[in-house]
């Protein structure tokens, strides 16, 4: 595998983590990270997705007309959700159960919709695969870490397994709303504050920056001009 | 009328799609910088998610259920999404420029909402007592989850507005700080859990 193609894969693990270092897909980081299993299932589900989407819509890139691309793309992600919600159906009950309504959400993740906007509508099918299992890779990874944290911190527990003495008292809000956006700003602020000892700029994505659509969207725009 | 009221109760407080269910994230966190984006924001998603309750209701439940086609929901309804969207901008663009001007900057960015998407999707799977939402009751869910959306943004506006004069150490500056006070807006919220279930006793 040549350098490049390797190139590909790697960055999404650590340098662009897309939910560390872009700030994108932060509903699901937030909901589904309830525990480690979960984290890695949701990772997992959507992985697979951009796997499918990135594939095909690199293969369609010179078909697809520029003014409808992002209902086309839109449509393909949305089909590869609904193959992925029904396997997990039909084989893990338990982790649709968890994850519910966030599997058919996928759809509207922006890692995908911004991964095929960015990188597939430009590249051939090997590379556009390469970042997809990257980028999956690297989310996946975060969620499992997010999840990690607050399965211990909440539930006293990993992957269900008691743990010793931090079973006995767990605190029970990090498995809460409160929990979620706490445990995800102290992650960012360490990402933050590991990059700056790299000597990289810090995620400034508190306004709409990030988003893979900013180029279009008006709303970006807006905030712009009321500055 | 009870039904409602709880419907009504429980979308804009106990379960408040931002704080709650962690649904529309990116609008909450991106646009409630300033408070007439974050209202003007959230009177678009409201608008949206009432329209697209409207029509993905019928659609689903006249249309995909009875053909065995209810697998399809997914792909159906954020194609009727991204297609009304498309719609009520040409239409506000065409006829009603003030309000275009008003809201049209936000229509864009709405069709990738998961919170229009995701209310669409939660019509058909909240129950009240047991019993399915009927179409009148999934409205006012979707109603009441855009408001809902716009308490949150409004209060989050003001609590980063306050922000802004404060010192924050150097490593929790921009997101992080954001995200903590995501946390406590959310804390004060977990208040209102149950309430929307003993509000009739």
């Amino acid at each position: 595998m040549s350098k490049g193609l390797m190139h590909e894969f790697s960055k999404g693990l650590v340098r662009e983590n897309p939910v560390l270092r872009l700030v994108l897909g932060t509903c699901p980081t937030l909901a589904v990270t309830t525990s480690a299993m979960n984290g890695i299932g949701m990772g997992i589900a959507a992985t697979l997705v951009l796997l499918g989407s990135n594939v095909v819509i690199s293969l369609l890139r010179k078909v697809i007309p520029d003014k409808v691309r992002i209902p086309a793309f839109i449509t393909i992600i949305a089909t590869f959700v609904t193959v992925i919600q029904m396997f997990i159906k039909a084989y893990l009950p338990d982790i649709d159960k968890a994850l519910g309504i966030f599997l058919p959400l996928i759809v509207v993740n922006c890692i995908i919709l911004g991964r095929a906007e960015m990188f597939a509508s430009k590249n051939s099918v090997l590379p556009s695969a390469l970042d997809a299992l990257g980028m999956g890779a690297g989310f996946t990874a975060a969620l499992f870490l997010m999840g990690s944290i607050r399965e211990i911190l909440g539930a006293g527990s990993i992957f269900s397994l008691p743990i010793p003495f931090l079973n006995e008292n767990p605190i029970g809000i990090m498995l809460l709303a409160p929990g979620g956006f706490f445990v995800f700003g102290i992650l960012i602020a360490l990402a933050n504050k590991i990059a700056q000892k790299q000597g990289k700029k810090p995620v400034e994505a508190t306004d709409c920056s990030s988003c893979p659509l900013s180029a279009d969207c008006a709303a970006h725009a807006g905030e712009e001009d009321a500055k | 009328m009870e039904r409602i009221i709880v419907i009504l109760v429980a979308a804009i407080l106990s379960e408040n799609f931002v704080l709650s269910k962690f649904l529309g994230i990116c609008p909450f966190l991106g646009v409630s910088k300033k408070l007439n984006t974050a209202v003007g924001m959230s009177i678009a998603v409201t608008f949206v998610m009432v329209l697209s309750t409207l029509v993905t209701y019928p659609i689903y439940a006249y249309l995909l259920v009875p053909n065995d086609l209810a697998y399809l929901q997914t792909v159906v309804f954020i194609l009727i999404i991204a297609a009304l969207v498309q719609i009520v901008e040409i239409t506000l663009k065409k006829y009603l420029p003030p309000l275009y001007n008003a809201l049209g900057i936000y229509l864009p960015l709405i069709t990738t909402n998961c919170a229009v998407l995701g209310v669409t999707l939660l019509n058909f799977t909240k129950t009240i007592d047991g019993q399915p939402l009927s179409y009148l009751e999934a409205i006012f869910n979707a109603f009441g989850a855009g408001i809902g959306f716009l308490l949150a943004m409004i209060l989050f506006a003001g609590v980063r507005s306050k922000l802004e004069t404060c010192d924050i150490p150097k490593s929790l500056q921009g997101l992080p700080i954001t995200l903590i006070a995501a946390s406590l807006v959310a804390l004060s919220f977990l208040g209102f859990a149950g309430v929307a279930g003993n509000l009739f006793g």
